[in-house]
C-alpha cells in the first residue's frame, strides 16, 4: 500500500463537480447563519457574503471559474424551474390581485420602463461601451428572465447574471431604509417596488420583513419579469441601440 | 413523493416553455412562458395540488441560494468591470434605488386613484 498522496487527491477534486457544488452549499449556508446570527442585518446580505467566501476561496486555489461552475451548474440551472415556480405564489395572491390589478399593473409597467431606460440612459451618459449598456439594461429582472433578454438584444447573457445579482444585493440592502426614510410604509407598496426593482433578491429580503410585503413583491417580480420580457426588446429597438 | 412530483410538474411546464418559445420564435424566456402556462392551469383547477405547493415553496425558500453561481462570474468580467466601474457602479446604485423611488410613488398615486376602497394593510397587521 502506498501513502494516499493528497496531490492525487487535489487532482480528482479540482477536476470533479462535486466539488463546486459543496463549495456552493456549504458557502451559502455559513453565509445564512451568519446573516441569523447578526439578526439579520442587510448589509451581511446572503448571496453576497457567500459570492465573497467561493470567490476568496477560488482565487486563493487558484481553480478557474469554468471549472467551479462545473459544479455550481446544478445550482444554477433550478433558476428555470423557480421561475415557473413563481406561478405558484402569484395565484395565491389573486384576491388581493383582484381588488387592485389595475394600479399594480400600472406601477409594474412603468417601473419596468423606468429601470430599462434610466439604466441605458444613465450607462451612455458616463461612457459605457454598447455592450455594457445593453447587458445592464434588463437587471432589475430575475436572472433566467435578465440572460435570456440579454442575450436576444445583444448584451452578454454572463456578464448580465452578475448585474441582476449585484442589482438585488443593492435593492435588498438598501431598500428598506430608503423606505424609512422616504415614509413609505404601505406593505403592498413597498412590495411592488422591492419586486421591480430587486426581483428575487429583494423579494427574499421583503419576506423578512413580513409576509405582505413578501407576496407583494414576489407578485412584482413574476409579472415585471415578464413586462420586461416584452417590453425591453421592444424599447432597445425604440432607441436604436 | 411530493418534492418529486411537484419538481416533475415544474419541469415539465419549464419544457413546454422553451419549446414553445423556439417554435413560436418569440423574444420571451422559456420559463417564463412556463409561468405563465402553469399559471393559466392553476386559474382553470382553481387550486393548487398539494406536490406542486411543497415543490414551488421549497425552492422559492432558497431562492438567493440560486443566484450565487452566477453572482461568482464577477470574477470572469473582472476587466470590463474596473475598464467601466463607474458607469456600471453608477447605474447599479442610482438607477435600482430611483426605480424603487419611482414605482412606489406611480403604485401609490394609481392606487389611491383607481382603488380607494382597498384596506390598506400596514406593518402592524401582519
Amino acid at each position: 500500500m502506498t501513502e494516499p498522496d493528497l496531490a492525487d487527491i487535489w487532482v480528482y477534486l479540482s477536476a470533479s463537480p462535486l466539488l463546486g457544488l459543496t463549495m456552493t452549499l456549504v458557502a451559502y449556508l455559513l453565509a445564512f447563519r451568519l446573516y441569523q446570527r447578526s439578526g439579520g442585518s442587510p448589509m451581511l446580505n446572503p448571496v453576497l457574503v457567500a459570492v465573497a467566501m467561493i470567490i476568496l476561496v477560488l482565487l486563493v486555489t487558484g481553480i478557474p471559474y469554468r471549472d467551479y461552475f462545473d459544479g455550481a451548474q446544478f445550482v444554477h440551472f433550478l433558476l428555470g424551474p423557480a421561475t415557473v415556480a413563481l406561478a405558484v405564489p402569484l395565484f395565491q395572491q389573486l384576491s388581493r390581485l383582484r381588488q387592485l390589478w389595475l394600479p399594480v399593473a400600472i406601477a409594474i409597467v412603468s417601473g419596468v420602463v423606468f429601470a430599462a431606460g434610466s439604466s441605458i440612459a444613465l450607462a451612455w451618459l458616463l461612457g459605457a461601451s454598447t455592450e455594457t449598456q445593453l447587458s445592464l439594461a434588463p437587471k432589475s429582472a430575475t436572472a433566467p428572465v435578465a440572460m435570456g433578454i440579454s442575450e436576444t438584444i445583444g448584451g452578454l447573457p454572463s456578464l448580465t447574471a452578475v448585474l441582476v445579482v449585484v442589482t438585488g444585493i443593492v435593492g435588498a440592502v438598501l431598500g428598506t431604509r430608503l423606505f424609512q426614510v422616504c415614509r413609505i410604509r404601505d406593505d403592498s407598496v413597498r412590495g411592488i417596488a422591492m419586486g421591480v426593482a430587486a426581483h428575487g433578491i429583494g423579494t427574499a429580503r421583503a419576506f423578512q420583513v413580513n409576509n405582505t410585503m413578501g407576496a407583494f413583491s414576489g407578485l412584482a417580480m413574476a409579472l415585471s419579469a415578464f413586462a420586461t420580457a416584452l417590453i425591453v426588446p421592444w424599447l432597445v429597438d425604440l432607441i436604436g441601440l | 413523493m411530493m418534492f418529486l412530483n411537484g419538481i416533475t410538474w415544474l419541469l415539465v411546464f419549464q419544457l413546454a416553455g422553451e419549446v414553445a418559445v423556439r417554435l413560436l420564435d418569440w423574444p420571451v424566456p422559456g420559463p417564463v412562458l412556463g409561468m405563465l402556462m402553469l399559471f393559466i392551469v392553476l386559474l382553470v383547477a382553481r387550486q393548487v395540488p398539494a406536490s406542486l405547493d411543497t415543490a414551488s415553496t421549497g425552492l422559492l425558500a432558497h431562492l438567493s441560494l440560486l443566484f450565487v453561481p452566477a453572482g461568482v462570474g464577477i470574477m470572469v468580467h473582472a476587466d470590463r468591470l474596473l475598464a467601466e466601474w463607474l458607469p456600471i457602479v453608477a447605474v447599479l446604485l442610482v438607477t435600482t434605488l430611483l426605480t424603487m423611488l419611482f414605482t412606489a410613488g406611480v403604485m401609490l398615486l394609481a392606487s389611491r386613484w383607481l382603488a380607494p376602497g382597498y384596506q390598506r394593510e400596514g406593518q402592524s397587521h401582519d
